[in-house]
C-alpha cells in the first residue's frame, strides 16, 4: 500500500504547531497502525529528519498510552479498538491519513502527538481509590458479591485511561473517565464508605484541571476503545446529586 | 449555604440547571401547546380569548409566568456560557479534521438551536405577548361567559398567520425546537442521573414522541389560520 | 565473595512467621526522616510505594511511562494464584510452593516459594479489600480457573484482564498516597544509574523524559521494580518500553546477576506476519483450558484447517502428555510446539503456527447449556450458537483482540499461534530479604530472580509481583533501614553523585554524537535474532559461542554507526531506545555466557546436548543445582558465583507431566 500521511508535528508546548506531509510505500495490511508509523520514522531517520514523537507501549490494547486521532477520531475508524491494535487492513491504497494529537487543554502538547495525561492520574489521587492499608483485608470470600454487580463493576474498571474520551468529546469532557472508576466503586460494597465523598472530590478535582462539561453527545461512548458506557455517567450524576444535597457533609 | 454553591457551580451542578430548567419548559411547553389548541375550536375565538384573558391576569398564573421568564432566561444564560466554556476546555488548537460519526446532528448543535430558539420567542412574544399585556392595541370584546370586556387576541393571531412568512418562520422555528428536543428531551433524564436498564429505552421513546408531535401540534396551528380563515 | 541468602533458621513452614516477627522494627518518628526510592509501577512498584509510604516512610516513585498505571503488568491476562482451596480441590500452602518448585525444574529456592505460597492468601484478600473486580460464581463467591502445570482450581481471574485489574487496585493505592503526600511520584522519568555512597545504594540519577534533564535522588535505599529484559529478543510480549537498563546499571555497580539464561518462551502468542512485526502478543495461557492444539498428521498440509478430519489431526500434547494434556507447563508445550514445526507439520503461510482449535470446546459448552435451558433435543445450529455465547462470555476480550490482529475469525475457524518471549525467570540475585549484592539495594517482582527458578507457571507473576510488594518489603526492608535512622538525607551535591551524574551525561552525549547511519532499532532487531535463533527455545555450545562473537561484533558497530536523532535536553524517544539497546547488547552477552555455562536442560533451558531419548529436557542435579549469579567485572568480563540450592523439604524428581 501506498499513503499520504499529514501528521501534527510540534516541538513543545509552548511552540504553535503544523501539518507535515509524508508519504509512505510499502505498507503492509498486516502492520499495526504504530507499526506504519515506525516505518515513517525509520525513513525520517534516514533522511536526516527528526522523527515523530509519539506515545505508545504494550501495543496490545491495554496499558492506554497510544493516543492518536485519526481521520477526524480517537484511535482511529475501527470502534472498540486502540490506535496500536489498529491494522492497515482498515485504510486503502492511496489513501491521505490525517494523524493529529489529543486537544484538550487539560491534555496539553508535550511533542508532536504525545500529550500530557496527568490531570486523570491527579484526578484518581482526589478519590480514585478504596482506604485500605496493605494488611487489613479480611478473607475474600467473607464478602460475596452477586455475579451480576461484580461483572458491572468489571465493566467500567476496564477503562484504559487512554482519554479518547476527552479527545473525542466535542467539550473536551473527562466525565466518562471519571464515572467509570466511580462507578466501579459504586457498584461494589467495598466502595460503599466512601462512596459520597469520592464522587464529590473527584469531580472537583475533574473541574479544576479544566476539563469541559457533559452535554451528553455520546462521543465518548462511540470511541471508547473499551466500550465504556455513558450508563457510568449518569449513576455518576445522580450520585453526585445525592451527595451533594442529601449528604449531611 | 457554601455546599450550595460549590455544587450549583460545579460541572455536574451547571448541568442540572440546564436540566431542571430544560424539563421545566418541556411541562411548559404542554401547557402552551393545549391552550393554544382552542384557536382551532369553532367558536369565533371565544374560549381562547377567555382563556387568554385568564392567564394574563390570574395571579397565580401571573407569578408562575415570572417563574418561567426566569427559567428561560436562565436556560439561555447557562446554555451560552456552557458553549463558550466547552468551547475554551478544547483548547486554542482545533483539530483540523473532525468525524461526525460519534455525535448526532443535534447535539452539535445544541447551542445553535437554542439560540434561534430564544430568537424566535422574542419575535413570538413581541407579536402576541407584548401585545396583550402592555399595549391596547387590541380590540375588546364581550361574551356572555365572562362578565369583563376581553381582548380579542384571536383575531390578532388570525391576521398575523395571514401573512406567509410568518407562517414559514414558525414553521421552521417548530423544527428547529423539535431538534433541540431530540437532544434535550432524553439528556435532561440522564444529567439527573435518571437512567435505568428497563426504563431508559421507554424514557429515549416518550422524548422521540414528545419531540415530535409537540412542534407538530403548534405548528398545525399558523398552517390552519393560513389555509383555512 | 560468598552469597549469603540469610534464609532464617527453622522449619520450612514457620520460617516466615517467625523471621517476621523478629525483624527490627523502625519507630514512626524515624520513618518519617527515611527516604526510599521505587523504581518501577507496575504490580511490584506500585504495591511497594504505597505500601512503605502507608508505613510511613518518605517515598519516590519513578517510572519512564507518563502515568504509573501504565507499566506492563497491566497487560497480563490470565489471573493470579492463590493457595486458597476455595474450590475444596485439595489444594494447600504446601501444594502451591510443590508445584512451583517442580514448575521451575528444582531451581528455585525452597523458602522464598514456601514465603511467596504463604502471602499468596492474603494477596487476593488485600485486591478484593481494595475493589478489584474478580469473577464471581453466581452465589458471589470468587470464582477460579485452572493453568499449566497444575491439578487444581487455584486461579482468580477478572476475564481476560486480570493483570490491569490488580495493577489499577495497586495504582489506586499509590494514587492515594501520592494524594495525602506520602509518595512523590515521577512519571516519565527514566532511572539511568545507581549512586553508591562508602558500598551502600544511596540514590539514582534520572532523566526527566520531556526536557532530558538529569536528575539527582537521594534514598536511604533504592528499590528496583524494573520488570523483565524479555525485549532483549526484540520481538517479545514485552511492552515497546520494558528495558533491563536499571537492573543492569545495578550489575555493573555490583549487584549480582542471576541466572540470565532462563528465559520462558511462552506457548500461545499470536505467530509473526512478517518482517514489520514490533513486538507479539499472547494469547492468555488460560486458553489451554478450553481449546486443543493440534497440527495436521500430514506434513506441509495444505488444506482449511476445518477440511481436516478428526484422524488426520495429531493433537501432540494430548499425545504425549496424556496425565497434563493440554496443560503442561509453558516450557514443555512451547518446545513440543517447535519440535512440530520444525518437523514440519507447522501451519500457516510460514509454517510456523499450530492450532489452537476451539470447536469442541464450543461443542461442549453449547451442550450442557441446552441442557441447563431444556433444550435436550437442541440442533447443532442451537448448540453452536450457545457454546459460542459461552466461549464469548468467558474468553470474549482475547478472541476480539485475535480477530484485530489476524484479521480471522476465532469462533469459525482455529486460532494460530506459536511460541514467543514473554518473561525472564533470570534477574538480579537477591537474599531472603530482596536485597542484591549491593546493601540498600533491592529488587523485587519480576527484576529479581527469586522465585521461579527455571520455568515459571502461568498466574505466577502477577502472585510474585504483588507479594513482594505488599507483604515481604514492607518488613524486610526494616532489616536494614534500622539501621540507618542515624544517617541523615545526604545532599545531592555529594561527589558521588557529581560523578555518576557525569558518567551517566557523557555516555548520552556519546551516543548523540555518534551520528551513525543506521537506526536503532536495526541493531534492537539484529540482536534478538541473534537471540532468538541461538539462545531461544533450545540451545547448543556451537551457537552459543557463535552468539557471543555476533553479539560482540555488533555491540562495536552500535557503537560507530547507530544514529540517534536530535537533542539530549529535549522529549527524544530515540535516545530513549538507544540507551536501553546499548544495554540490551551487553545483557545478550552475558545471556549466552550463562547459558554456556549451564550444562544441562532445565526449565525455559534446553540445551540439545542434553536430552532424554524421547526430547525430554534433561537435568544435572549433581553438578548444576546452583543459582548461577554473575558479578560484573567491566569490560565485558564476568565472575561467576554459585549459591548452591538445598532442598530439604522436596524430594527433587526427574519432572514428568506424561
Amino acid at each position: 500500500m501506498k499513503l499520504t500521511l499529514k501528521v501534527w508535528r510540534q516541538r513543545n508546548a509552548k511552540v504553535k504547531g503544523q501539518f507535515e506531509t509524508h508519504n509512505i510505500d510499502n505498507v503492509s495490511p498486516d502492520m499495526s497502525f504504530l507499526e506504519m508509523i515506525d516505518v515513517l520514522n525509520a525513513q525520517i531517520i534516514e533522511s536526516g529528519g527528526d522523527p515523530v514523537a509519539f506515545d505508545h507501549d504494550c501495543r496490545e490494547g491495554i496499558c492506554g498510552m497510544c493516543s492518536m486521532y485519526i481521520n477526524g477520531r480517537p484511535h482511529g475508524p475501527n470502534t472498540g479498538t486502540t490506535t496500536c491494535q489498529l491494522h492497515m487492513r482498515s485504510f486503502k491504497d492511496g489513501d491521505t491519513i490525517t494523524i493529529e494529537p489529543w486537544r484538550s487543554v487539560a491534555f496539553p502538547v508535550i511533542k508532536d502527538l504525545a500529550v500530557d495525561r496527568s490531570s486523570f492520574d491527579r484526578i484518581m489521587s482526589a478519590g480514585g481509590f478504596v482506604s485500605v492499608n496493605t494488611g487489613n483485608a479480611r478473607d475474600a470470600n467473607s464478602l460475596p458479591i452477586s455475579k451480576e454487580d461484580a461483572d458491572s463493576a468489571f465493566s467500567a474498571a476496564a477503562c484504559i485511561g487512554c482519554g479518547a474520551c476527552v479527545a473525542a468529546c466535542p467539550n473536551g469532557s473527562a466525565m466518562l473517565f471519571v464515572s467509570a472508576k466511580v462507578s466501579q466503586l459504586a457498584k461494589l460494597p467495598q466502595g460503599q464508605p466512601e462512596r459520597k465523598s469520592r464522587v464529590k472530590n473527584m469531580v472537583k478535582q475533574m473541574d479544576k484541571e479544566g476539563f469541559g462539561f457533559c452535554s451528553n453527545h455520546a462521543a465518548c461512548e462511540v470511541e471508547c476503545p473499551k466500550s465504556i458506557s455513558i450508563d457510568n455517567i449518569a449513576l455518576m450524576n445522580r450520585d453526585y446529586l445525592s451527595a451533594s444535597l442529601a449528604s449531611e457533609k | 449555604m457554601n455546599w450550595f454553591s460549590s455544587f450549583i457551580t460545579s460541572s455536574i451542578g451547571q448541568k442540572i440547571i440546564m436540566s431542571l430548567t430544560g424539563l421545566f419548559l418541556i411541562i411548559f411547553l404542554v401547557v402552551h401547546l393545549a391552550g393554544n389548541f382552542q384557536l382551532l375550536s369553532d367558536d369565533m375565538g371565544e374560549s381562547f380569548n377567555v382563556y387568554a384573558h385568564f392567564m394574563t391576569t390570574n395571579p397565580l398564573i401571573k407569578t408562575v409566568s415570572y417563574g418561567l421568564y426566569f427559567f428561560i432566561l436562565l436556560h439561555a444564560v447557562q446554555g451560552i456560557l456552557l458553549a463558550y466554556k466547552n468551547r475554551k476546555a478544547r483548547g486554542g488548537a482545533r483539530y483540523a479534521v473532525v468525524s461526525s460519526k460519534n455525535t448526532s446532528f443535534a447535539s452539535r448543535n445544541m447551542a445553535l438551536l437554542g439560540t434561534l430558539i430564544f430568537v424566535f420567542i422574542c419575535i413570538h412574544m413581541g407579536d402576541f405577548w407584548y401585545q396583550m399585556k402592555f399595549t391596547n392595541n387590541l380590540p375588546l370584546k364581550e361574551y356572555a361567559s365572562i362578565d369583563v370586556p376581553v381582548k380579542d387576541l384571536y383575531a390578532k393571531v388570525s391576521v398575523t398567520f395571514d401573512q406567509l412568512w410568518f407562517v414559514v418562520l414558525y414553521v421552521v422555528s417548530m423544527i428547529v425546537l423539535a431538534l433541540h428536543l431530540i437532544h434535550g428531551f432524553q439528556s435532561a433524564f440522564q444529567t439527573l442521573g435518571i437512567n435505568h436498564k428497563k426504563y431508559t429505552p421507554i424514557i429515549k421513546f416518550l422524548g422521540v414522541v414528545y419531540s415530535v408531535l409537540v412542534p407538530i401540534g403548534f405548528a398545525i396551528i399558523p398552517v390552519y389560520f393560513y389555509l383555512f380563515k | 565473595m560468598r552469597l549469603d541468602s540469610k534464609i532464617p533458621e527453622g522449619p520450612l513452614s514457620d520460617k516466615w512467621t517467625d523471621y517476621r516477627s523478629s525483624i527490627p522494627l523502625v519507630n514512626p518518628a524515624n520513618k518519617r526522616n527515611l527516604e526510599v526510592i521505587v523504581v518501577g509501577s507496575g504490580l511490584a512498584g506500585a504495591s511497594a510505594g504505597a505500601t512503605l509510604a502507608e508505613l510511613g516512610y518518605k517515598v519516590k516513585v519513578f517510572c519512564f511511562q507518563d502515568s504509573p498505571r501504565r507499566a506492563h503488568s497491566i497487560a497480563a491476562q490470565g489471573g493470579i494464584n492463590a493457595a486458597k482451596n476455595y474450590q475444596n480441590d485439595g489444594d494447600s500452602i504446601y501444594r502451591l510452593f510443590y508445584d512451583t518448585i517442580k514448575g521451575g525444574d528444582y531451581r528455585s529456592r525452597e523458602a522464598n516459594v514456601y514465603r511467596l505460597a504463604e502471602v499468596s492468601v492474603n494477596i487476593i484478600d488485600q485486591c478484593v479489600a481494595q475493589g478489584v473486580p474478580f469473577a464471581r460464581e453466581y452465589g458471589g463467591l470468587l470464582a477460579n480457573r485452572s493453568f499449566g502445570g497444575v491439578q487444581v482450581q487455584r486461579t482468580f481471574y477478572a476475564a481476560g484482564q486480570t493483570g490491569q485489574q490488580l495493577l489499577l487496585g495497586a495504582y489506586s493505592a499509590l494514587q492515594r498516597q501520592i494524594g495525602m503526600g506520602n509518595v512523590q511520584m515521577y512519571a516519565r522519568h527514566e532511572m539511568l544509574d545507581v549512586v553508591l555512597i562508602d558500598g551502600k545504594a544511596r540514590g539514582i540519577i534520572a532523566r526527566n523524559l520531556i526536557n532530558g534533564e538529569l536528575e539527582r535522588h537521594f534514598g536511604h535505599a533504592v528499590v528496583l521494580c524494573t520488570g523483565g529484559y524479555g525485549n532483549v529478543f526484540y520481538l517479545s510480549t514485552n511492552a515497546m518500553g520494558s528495558n533491563v537498563t536499571a537492573a543492569w546499571k545495578a550489575n555493573k555497580r555490583g549487584a549480582f546477576f542471576a541466572n540470565p539464561c532462563f528465559t520462558q518462551i511462552h506457548p500461545t502468542c499470536i505467530p509473526v506476519s512478517g518482517e514489520h512485526q514490533s513486538k507479539l502478543t499472547l494469547m492468555s495461557e488460560s486458553l489451554r483450558n478450553d481449546g486443543r492444539i493440534w497440527v495436521p498428521k500430514k506434513q506441509k498440509d495444505e488444506r482449511h484447517p476445518t477440511q481436516i478430519p478428526e484422524d488426520e489431526r495429531d493433537y501432540y500434547l494430548e499425545r504425549r502428555y496424556p496425565a497434563f494434556g493440554n496443560l503442561v507447563p509453558r516450557d514443555v508445550a512451547s518446545r513440543a510446539a517447535k519440535e512440530r514445526c520444525d518437523a514440519g507439520y507447522g501451519v500457516g503461510a510460514t509454517g510456523m503456527a499450530v492450532y489452537l482449535d476451539y470447536a469442541s470446546a464450543i461443542i461442549r459448552y453449547g451442550k450442557q447449556e441446552a441442557n441447563k435451558l431444556g433444550e435436550y433435543n437442541a440442533s447443532d445450529q442451537r448448540v453452536k450458537e450457545l457454546g459460542k455465547a459461552l466461549v464469548k462470555e468467558k474468553y470474549g476480550n482475547l478472541f476480539d483482540m485475535y480477530e484485530k490482529i489476524t484479521g480471522d475469525n476465532p469462533y469459525e475457524v482455529p486460532m494460530r499461534i506459536y511460541p514467543a518471549v514473554h518473561y525472564t525467570m533470570g534477574g538480579l540475585w537477591v537474599d531472603y530479604n530482596l536485597m542484591t549484592t549491593v546493601p540498600g539495594l533491592y529488587s523485587l517482582g519480576e527484576s529479581n530472580f527469586s522465585d521461579h527458578g527455571a520455568n515459571r507457571l502461568g498466574a505466577s507473576a502477577l502472585m510474585q509481583g504483588l507479594a513482594d510488594g505488599y507483604f515481604v518489603i514492607p518488613y524486610t526492608i526494616g532489616d536494614y533501614l534500622s539501621k540507618e535512622i542515624r544517617t541523615p538525607s545526604i545532599p545531592t551535591d555529594h561527589e558521588a553523585f557529581e560523578r555518576t551524574e557525569k558518567e551517566v551525561k557523557e555516555r548520552i552525549d556519546h551516543l548523540i554524537n555518534i551520528k551513525g547511519k543506521k537506526p536503532v532499532d536495526y541493531y534492537h532487531r539484529s540482536l534478538g535474532k541473534i537471540m532468538w535463533d541461538k539462545c531461544g527455545m533450545s540451545r547448543n555450545a556451537e551457537g552459543l559461542k557463535e552468539a557471543i562473537k555476533e553479539i560482540q561484533a555488533l555491540r562495536e558497530e552500535f557503537w560507530q554507526n547507530v544514529r540517534v536523532p536530535g537533542q539530549s535536553d529535549e522529549f527524544n524517544p530515540e535516545l530513549e531506545k538507544a540507551g536501553r539497546v546499548a544495554d540490551f547488547l551487553e545483557l545478550g552477552e552475558l545471556m549466552c555466557i550463562d547459558a554456556l555455562d549451564r550444562e544441562e536442560s532445565c526449565g525455559g533451558h534446553f540445551r540439545e546436548e542434553h536430552q532424554t531419548e524421547d526430547g525430554e529436557a534433561l537435568r544435572n542435579d549433581e553438578d548444576y543445582s546452583y543459582v548461577a549469579a554473575w558479578e560484573n567485572k567491566g569490560d565485558g568480563k564476568f565472575e561467576l558465583h554459585k549459591e548452591e540450592l538445598a532442598y530439604e523439604n522436596i524430594k527433587i524428581a526427574q519432572r514428568s507431566y506424561k
